[in-house]
C-alpha cells in the first residue's frame, strides 16, 4: 500500500470536512469524530508496523522524482509520534463530550480538532521543508479557532497575543526557508542534508541553524521564547489546553530534533552547544514558574516548559543514549501531560476553582481521582518503573557519555522540583480539611474519569512495557543518529 | 536589482517592526501584513532575479527565472491573506468585548483578570 503514510493525515481531514455539514447534530458529530479518529488510529498502527517491517516509507506526490516533487517520509520516529498524537486526540475528544459544553460543540469544535490533527500529523510526516511550513500553518490556523472558540473576554485578549506571536514566527520561518533555498537550492529535506554535507556547513548555514532554532523555539517554547505560553495556554478550556499542551509544543520540538539531526550536523560544538545551554535555561525557567504559582493550570503549563528543556537537552547530546532518551521522553511527555491536564480538569470541575488555596480534602470525597493523580504525578517526575524514568535515565546517561555532567545534575535536580510542584497540588487539593464543594453531579465526573483512567493506565503501561517498546525506539533513534538511512530512503529512486 | 530589492525589503521590515511595536491593534495587524510582504519579496530575491524565457515551455532555455520561489510565494500569500482576515475579525470582536484597541489596556494575567 503505497499511500499508507498519507492515511493518518487524510482521514482526519476528510472527517473534519464531513463534520462541517452537521452543525446542529451534536451526537452525530461526536460519533463521526470518534469513528474518524479510530480509523486514523488503525491506519497509524498499521503504518508503524509496516515501518518496523520494511524500513522507512516514502511517497513522492504526483510521482515526481525525489528532489523535485514534494516528498512525504515516515520513519519510525514520525510514525510513533503520529500514533501517539491520534491516541491522545481520541481521548481528548471523548473527554470533551462532558467537559466542553454544547455551545462550543455547535461551533465546529470537533472539526477544528480534526483539522489541527491533520496539520500535526502532516508536520510529523513531511519530508519537504516548505511543506512543513504549510502544515504548521494548517495546525496553527485550527489552533487559532480552538483558542478563541467561546469568545470569552479573556480568551479574546490572549488569542490576539497568541496569533501575533505565531504570525511573526511564521514570517521568520518563510525568511529562513528563503535563505536556506538560496544557499542550497533545494527544499527536499534529505537533499538539503546531502547538499549541506557537500559544502561542509559554512558560516551562513550555521546562521540559518540559529534562525531555525528561533523559529521552532517560539513554537516549542524554549528559553527565552516561552514568554507567550503561560498566558495563552491558560485561556481556553481544559480539553483544548490538554490538546495544545500535549501536541503543539511537541511539533516545534520535533522540528528542532529533525533539522538538528539531519541538516546541521557538521559544527555541532556551536549549534548543539547553543541548543544545550538553551535547554538547560529552559528547564531552570520552567522550574521557577512551576513553583511560583498557586494556580493548577499554571503549574502544569510550566511543567510543559521543563519537559521541552529535558527533551532538547537529550537531543543536543547527539549520541545513542541521548537521542533514544529524547524519543522516549518525548512520547512519555505527550501522554503524561494529557493525563495531568485531564486530572486537573476534573479537579477544577469538582471544586469550581483553579486556585490551590481554595481547595482541600478531596481525598475523602473523590478517592479514585486522588490515587490516579498520584500515579500520574509520580510518572511525570520519573519514579521507576513508571514512564518518564527510562527516558530521563537514558538522557542523563547520554550526557555523562558526552561529558556534560553539569547538565545531567541540573536535569536530576529538576526532577525533584517537578515532583515538588505536582505533589504540592496533591497536598493542597487532596489532603487537609474538606472544603465545602459546589453542587456538581456525579455523572459528568464519572464520564470524565473514563478517558482519564485509560490515559493514566497507558502511561503506566508505557513505563512498565518499556522492554517491549525498545526495538521501536531503537529504530527511531537510529534514523536520527544516522541521517543516511533517511536520505537513502528518500533519494533511492 | 538585487540591491534595490534588498533595500526595499529592509524598508518593509523596518516599517513592519515599527507598526507591530505600536499600541493600536489595527496598526499591529497592518504591521504583520507588511512583514509577510517583506518575507515574500525576500523569497523572490533569494531565488535569483532576472531571466526572460519561460522555464518549462522552451526546450533548451537557459535564461529563465526559477519558478519555484513563485510557487512558494503563492502559497505563502494565500496563508497570510487568510490569517490577516482572521486577525481583523478577531480584532473587531476583541474591540467589541473589551471596548478598547489599546494593547496596553489588554494586559493582565491569571492573578488579576
Amino acid at each position: 500500500m503505497i499511500n499508507l503514510l498519507l492515511f493518518p493525515i487524510i482521514i482526519p481531514f476528510l472527517f473534519a470536512i464531513v463534520l462541517l455539514f452537521f452543525k446542529e447534530r451534536i451526537v452525530l458529530q461526536r460519533v463521526l469524530a470518534v469513528v474518524g479518529l479510530l480509523a486514523a488510529l488503525a491506519a497509524s498502527l498499521y503504518l508503524a508496523h509496516t515501518v518496523k517491517q520494511d524500513g522507512v516509507q516514502t511517497i513522492t506526490l504526483g510521482s515526481w522524482p525525489a528532489p523535485f516533487g514534494i516528498t512525504m517520509v515516515s520513519d519510525m520516529f514520525s510514525a510513533l509520534l503520529v500514533t501517539t498524537t491520534i491516541i491522545l486526540t481520541l481521548l481528548v475528544v471523548i473527554y470533551s463530550f462532558t467537559s466542553i459544553g454544547e455551545a462550543r460543540e455547535h461551533y465546529f469544535y470537533y472539526s477544528a480538532i480534526l483539522f489541527m490533527i491533520t496539520g500535526v500529523n502532516g508536520a510529523f510526516t513531511t519530508g519537504d521543508i516548505f511543506n512543513m511550513f504549510v502544515f504548521f500553518e494548517v495546525l496553527l490556523i485550527a489552533s487559532y479557532v480552538l483558542i478563541v472558540l467561546g469568545g470569552e473576554k479573556r480568551q479574546l485578549r490572549e488569542s490576539i497575543k497568541y496569533i501575533l506571536i505565531n504570525v511573526v514566527s511564521s514570517a521568520l520561518f518563510v525568511i529562513t526557508v528563503a535563505y536556506l533555498y538560496s544557499v542550497v537550492g533545494t527544499l527536499n529535506m534529505a537533499d538539503i542534508s546531502v547538499k549541506i554535507a557537500e559544502i561542509g556547513q559554512p558560516g551562513i548555514i550555521t546562521v540559518i541553524a540559529v534562525l531555525m532554532l528561533i523559529v521552532f523555539g517560539i513554537k516549542g517554547s524554549i528559553f527565552p521564547l516561552y514568554f507567550w505560553l503561560p498566558g495563552s495556554y491558560a485561556a481556553p478550556p481544559i480539553p483544548v489546553l490538554a490538546l495544545f499542551g500535549a501536541l503543539l509544543t511537541k511539533v516545534g520540538v520535533y522540528a528542532i530534533m529533525r533539522t538538528y539531526t539531519l541538516f546541521f550536523v557538521h559544527h555541532t560544538d556551536f549549534t548543539h552547544g547553543l541548543l544545550m545551554v538553551l535547554a538547560i535555561l529552559t528547564i531552570i525557567a520552567g522550574c521557577i514558574g512551576a513553583l511560583a504559582y498557586f494556580d493548577l493550570k499554571q503549574i502544569v503549563i510550566y511543567n510543559i516548559v521543563i519537559a521541552v528543556g529535558v527533551i532538547l537537552f537529550g537531543a543536543a547530546q547527539m549520541n545513542e543514549s541521548g537521542l533514544s532518551g529524547a524519543v522516549f521522553y518525548l512520547i512519555h511527555d505527550m501522554l503524561i501531560k494529557g493525563a495531568l491536564f485531564f486530572l486537573i480538569g476534573i479537579i477544577i470541575y469538582v471544586t469550581g476553582t483553579s486556585d490551590l488555596r481554595k481547595m482541600g480534602g478531596l481525598m475523602k470525597t473523590h478517592a479514585p481521582l486522588g490515587w490516579f493523580y498520584l500515579i500520574a504525578a509520580f510518572g511525570l517526575a520519573g519514579i521507576p518503573p513508571l514512564s518518564g524514568f527510562i527516558g530521563k535515565l537514558l538522557i542523563v546517561e547520554g550526557a555523562f557519555q558526552a561529558d556534560h555532567i553539569w547538565g545531567s545534575i541540573i536535569i536530576l535536580a529538576s526532577s525533584l522540583v517537578v515532583l515538588l510542584s505536582v505533589i504540592r497540588i496533591f497536598i493542597y487539593a487532596f489532603w487537609g480539611e474538606p472544603q465545602s464543594l459546589p453542587a456538581t453531579e456525579r455523572k459528568p465526573y464519572r464520564q470524565m474519569m473514563v478517558p482519564t483512567i485509560v490515559l493514566v493506565v497507558l502511561t503506566v503501561l508505557y513505563g512498565v512495557g518499556t522492554e517491549w517498546l525498545v526495538p521501536y525506539m531503537t529504530d527511531a533513534s537510529n534514523v536520527l543518529l544516522q541521517p543516511s538511512i533517511y536520505i537513502d530512503a528518500v533519494l533511492k529512486e | 536589482m538585487e540591491l534595490l530589492m534588498a533595500i526595499l525589503i529592509g524598508i518593509l521590515f523596518t516599517a513592519a517592526v515599527y507598526l507591530i511595536l505600536s499600541r493600536s491593534l489595527l496598526k499591529i495587524i497592518l504591521g504583520t501584513g507588511l512583514l509577510s510582504h517583506g518575507a515574500h519579496l525576500l523569497i523572490l530575491t533569494m531565488g535569483g532575479l532576472g531571466g526572460s524565457s519561460p522555464p518549462v515551455l522552451d526546450k533548451g532555455a537557459s535564461n529563465f527565472a526559477d519558478p519555484l520561489p513563485q510557487a512558494l510565494i503563492l502559497t505563502a500569500i494565500v496563508i497570510s491573506f487568510g490569517v490577516t482576515a482572521f486577525m481583523l475579525v478577531l480584532a473587531y470582536r476583541t474591540y467589541g468585548e473589551h471596548k478598547t484597541d489599546n494593547m496596553n489596556l489588554m494586559r493582565g494575567n491569571d492573578e488579576h483578570d
